[in-house]
């Protein structure tokens, strides 16, 4: 494994693979390595000696941290100052079942985001600039320093999610916010996923800005926060913000949601504790291999195909409403045609899949295959930035080499 | 009238056969939706970057998206230049034509195509207004959150090509972060779908890229925007201060104390003055810097954010406080600050030049922007989005006078320097345009630069999109 410690020293390796045309397989940590299909390149090439926080103004709600900077060490600096990262970086360590630190750079080349998604956004509405060193070993800098910037065109987003394969990300500068200073959780009992789905719906229409939303079928409820959820589903819905606000408008949510079912109240701690094991998809870091599935869809959808699913399929799933996710284990094949099928069926969205045995994955494409037109057009973007085809070759369209 | 920016040399091969587009072009759209008569041409000239204009060869206001593609595909297998135009309301300059270009317009495609609030979006077709969005879903408890001045006229696809904000991106973001997906038509007429109701695309962030890109990359012909839940309420405050920088100063200590408002605007002297004699909104007189504050959420919310701030404002020697008791107050306290731009149109021709800067560099980029107004002998007044750093001084000066219009020019390019030399950017929100495009080398080195171009010419090998904006002429592969 390659791991300079400058950004100058990795633009010469990469320089140097370039012109002999050697694919590497780019990552921070690698604990989600996993994501997209097994990269064809032997030579594996970290950021993670790429560490630090370059910058903190917490003034201006920005930071700028290279991009093997640990997400803990880049939390703790935030939590001296009462401010956090508001996209909520899930930690795959469980779910993928890696090890290591989990960078920032490695958060955002993968658009980690949390339950957060959508009010606060995801990862790639937070990340204001980048350094990354393109396929021709040049350094390349992209959006700015400040929270609002339209000069050119939006490299930031393109690099945010894009998984190692247009460029070795070194220097990464985001948006951060005042950590919430209270927090509680509204569990409603026992819905079905479709009622759940009303509700959760009719709560999002309420003033009282909800957060979070997630329904936790009963097959997977006992497995968050010990199991101290109350008895059958639970339909969790997240308040933040100031003390005496949270109160108020969790007491006006209460009372609107308890025509739909029970409603018991979760306090901070609890609150903190189960929205973690949310974004982490706690329920199925099991340590096995069975396949799983991150689905992003119409939201108002998402309960017909995990109905339609259990009709063919061996199939557990929890919906992660606010990050527009639904989680799916499958207890045996990874039922893919089936599953992207009903995605298309239900007005479209996409499916990847996270986890599988090796046989499987290498049968499988992990991400959602895309339209000609689109596959011909990124595929034109990806040789702006990478020519030779030399970062993470297959990991996006799975088996081809450029 | 000014003439320091220049334009591509028009293609002759496009005007020799100007009558044989037009005819062309006529069987592409339906009837009365070719314009191409000069006199009908005029409004097309230009936008709202005034100084400069171009007569297109031909406007087309197409009705749906397939005609959109049929007329990309007819001008990209001619090489004929295309300007994608909304309602006009670039103050960049991004929608002004050239003599060889067939100008795009958006502005009949006016349709709500769906409103779905268990997905909490909507479809809409580009050229929907900003505001047209907020008002068919206002009922309903909910809106659409980017908010640029001029939300009254411009359309949501010129909002999408210059990722456009306004007051309250504080706290919602930019256009970028409310957009879910669109339809696309790329430069050979291929019609495209990125994203939708979902809230994350596959792939490569595509939409993400598309939005911002000013009309270089694809024809929005419609989009999925997200809605959101109206709050309980909102409330804005006004404090007045004896300097800038102690308005500076507070405005970081309220963001540094944990509280996020849904808008901070500043407002300098100049502006307050010519804000009050135009909207009457009774701003104190007698200060140097003006802040308007808005907290939006209950009640309770309300109170506890507003004593906390209105205690930070103290520790700067706030002189004025004003905290509105009603909502006409409160509307009259946005009054004034939403009409500066009309206002300043009152008194003298003005350019507003619209970069940003770190919250640390404000009182800076203030005092050092006097200093060359001043060098300059002119006049600004300065309102800007102070949460977040986005400045905008207006630049006064005389349009029927040449060389005071060239020094207007100088003096706006020297701040945009200042901020990006202050760690800013030349743009927060009105785009690069054709107005700052010689600037883009300022801020990025020519790596940078030419990775961007790169990528653009993935889109548009042969740059017939909005060709002259953005990017500098000279030095493009």
């Amino acid at each position: 494994m390659l791991m300079p410690a400058t950004e100058n020293e990795a633009a010469g390796i990469i320089r140097a693979h370039a012109e002999s045309g050697t694919a590497l397989h780019l990552a921070g940590s690698g604990t989600r390595s996993g994501f997209g299909n097994a990269p064809l390149a032997e030579t594996r090439l970290s950021s993670r000696c790429l560490s630090g926080i370059a910058a903190y103004n917490p003034a201006e709600m920005v930071m700028t941290a290279r991009a093997g900077t640990p997400i803990s060490e880049i939390e703790a600096a935030l939590a001296e100052n009462g401010q956090s990262m508001a996209f909520e970086p899930p930690d795959h360590r469980g779910v993928m079942g890696t090890s290591g630190e989990p960078t920032i750079g490695g958060a955002c080349a993968t658009n980690a985001s949390g339950p957060r998604r959508f009010t606060a956004g995801a990862l790639r509405d937070h990340l204001l600039g980048v350094r990354f060193v393109n396929g021709h070993g040049e350094v390349v800098k992209a959006g700015g320093k400040v929270m609002k910037n339209v000069t050119g065109l939006d490299l930031v987003k393109l690099m945010t999610g894009s998984l190692g394969t247009l460029g070795l990300l070194t220097e990464v500068t985001f948006k951060v916010l005042p950590a919430p200073k209270n927090a509680v959780t509204i569990v409603l009992s026992g819905l079905e996923d479709e009622i759940a789905m009303r509700a959760m719906a009719a709560a999002m229409a309420l003033s009282v800005e909800v957060s979070g939303a997630a329904h936790l079928p009963e097959s997977v409820r006992g497995r968050f926060i010990d199991g101290r959820l109350p008895q059958g589903a639970a339909t969790v819905l997240r308040l933040e913000g100031l003390e005496a606000s949270v109160t108020v408008r969790g007491e006006k949510l209460s009372k609107a949601m308890g025509a739909f079912a029970p409603v018991q109240v979760l306090d901070a701690a609890a609150t903190s504790r189960l929205w973690r094991q949310i974004a982490d998809v706690h329920p199925y870091a099991d340590g096995t291999e069975r396949p799983l599935w991150r689905v992003s869809m119409a939201p108002s959808e998402a309960w017909k195909l995990v109905a339609g699913l259990r009709l063919s399929a061996g199939v557990d799933a929890f919906y992660d409403w606010q990050g527009g996710l639904v989680w799916m284990r499958m207890e045996d094949d990874p039922a893919a045609d089936t599953l992207r099928q009903g995605i298309r069926a239900l007005g479209g969205g996409h499916a990847t899949l996270l986890r599988a045995p090796e046989a499987v994955r290498a049968t499988i494409p992990a991400m959602e295959p895309l339209s000609a037109a689109v596959t011909l057009l990124s595929e034109r973007v990806r040789a702006k930035f990478d020519p030779r085809g030399i970062f993470n070759p297959g990991l996006m369209t799975q088996g081809a080499r450029t | 009238m000014s003439e320091a920016i220049a334009f591509l040399e028009p293609r002759d091969a496009v005007l020799s056969r100007r009558r044989e587009i037009i005819e062309d072009l006529s069987e592409l759209v339906p009837a009365g939706r070719l314009v191409h008569e000069p006199t009908a041409l005029v409004p097309f000239e230009t936008d709202g970057f005034i100084a400069y204009r171009r007569r297109p060869l031909a406007v087309v206001l197409p009705e749906t998206t397939e005609q959109v593609a049929a007329v990309m595909k007819y001008c990209h297998r001619y090489g004929i230049p295309v300007i994608p135009r909304g309602a006009g309301t670039s103050l960049s300059g991004g929608a002004i034509p050239q003599e060889d270009a067939v100008v795009l317009g958006l502005s009949a495609m006016t349709r709500i195509l769906d409103i779905d609030y268990a997905n909490r979006c909507a479809v809409v077709q580009a050229g929907v207004t900003n505001l047209a969005i907020s008002e068919a879903v206002g009922a309903d408890g909910y809106f659409y959150a980017p908010d640029p001045s001029s939300q009254l006229a411009c359309t949501i696809g010129g909002n999408i090509a210059m990722n456009s904000g306004g007051a309250h991106c504080l706290k919602y973001g930019v256009t970028t972060n409310n957009l879910l997906g669109v339809k696309l038509v790329l430069v050979d007429g291929t019609i495209i779908d990125l994203g939708g109701k979902h809230l994350d695309a596959t792939g490569y962030d595509l939409l993400g890229l598309v939005c911002g890109s000013e009309g270089q990359l694809g024809i929005v012909t419609e989009a999925t925007v997200r809605l959101l839940a109206k709050p309980e309420g909102a409330r804005p405050v006004l404090f007045g201060f004896d300097s800038a920088e102690a308005a500076g100063s507070c405005v970081a200590d309220v963001i540094g104390a944990g509280i996020v408002p849904v808008a901070i605007e500043f407002m300098d002297k100049p502006a307050i003055e010519i804000c009050e004699a135009f909207a009457k909104a009774g701003y104190p007189l007698d200060v140097e810097a003006l802040l308007i504050v808005e907290v939006e959420g209950s009640e309770a919310e309300m109170e506890a954010m507003l004593a906390s701030i209105v205690e930070i404002a103290k520790r700067h020697n706030v002189k004025t406080v004003r905290e509105s008791q009603s909502p006409t107050e409160a509307a009259l306290i946005w009054k004034g600050r939403k009409s500066a731009f009309g206002a300043t149109g009152r008194i003298a021709d003005y350019i507003c030049m619209d970069g940003t800067v770190p919250l640390s560099q404000l009182a800076y980029v203030l005092k050092k922007t006097s200093e060359i107004i001043d060098r300059y002998g002119l006049r600004v007044a300065n309102v800007f989005h102070a949460g977040d750093g986005n400045m905008h001084p207006l630049i006064l000066y005389n349009i029927n006078d040449p060389e005071d219009a060239a020094k207007a020019e100088a003096a706006g390019m020297e701040i945009l320097k200042l901020c990006v030399d202050a760690g800013g950017c030349l743009t927060g929100e009105h785009g690069v345009g054709i107005e700052k495009r010689d600037l883009m080398r300022h801020q990025f080195s020519d790596v940078d630069l030419d990775q961007q171009m790169a990528v653009r010419s993935a889109f548009d090998a042969d740059w017939i999109l909005n060709p002259s904006k953005v990017f500098p002429l000279e030095g493009r592969s």
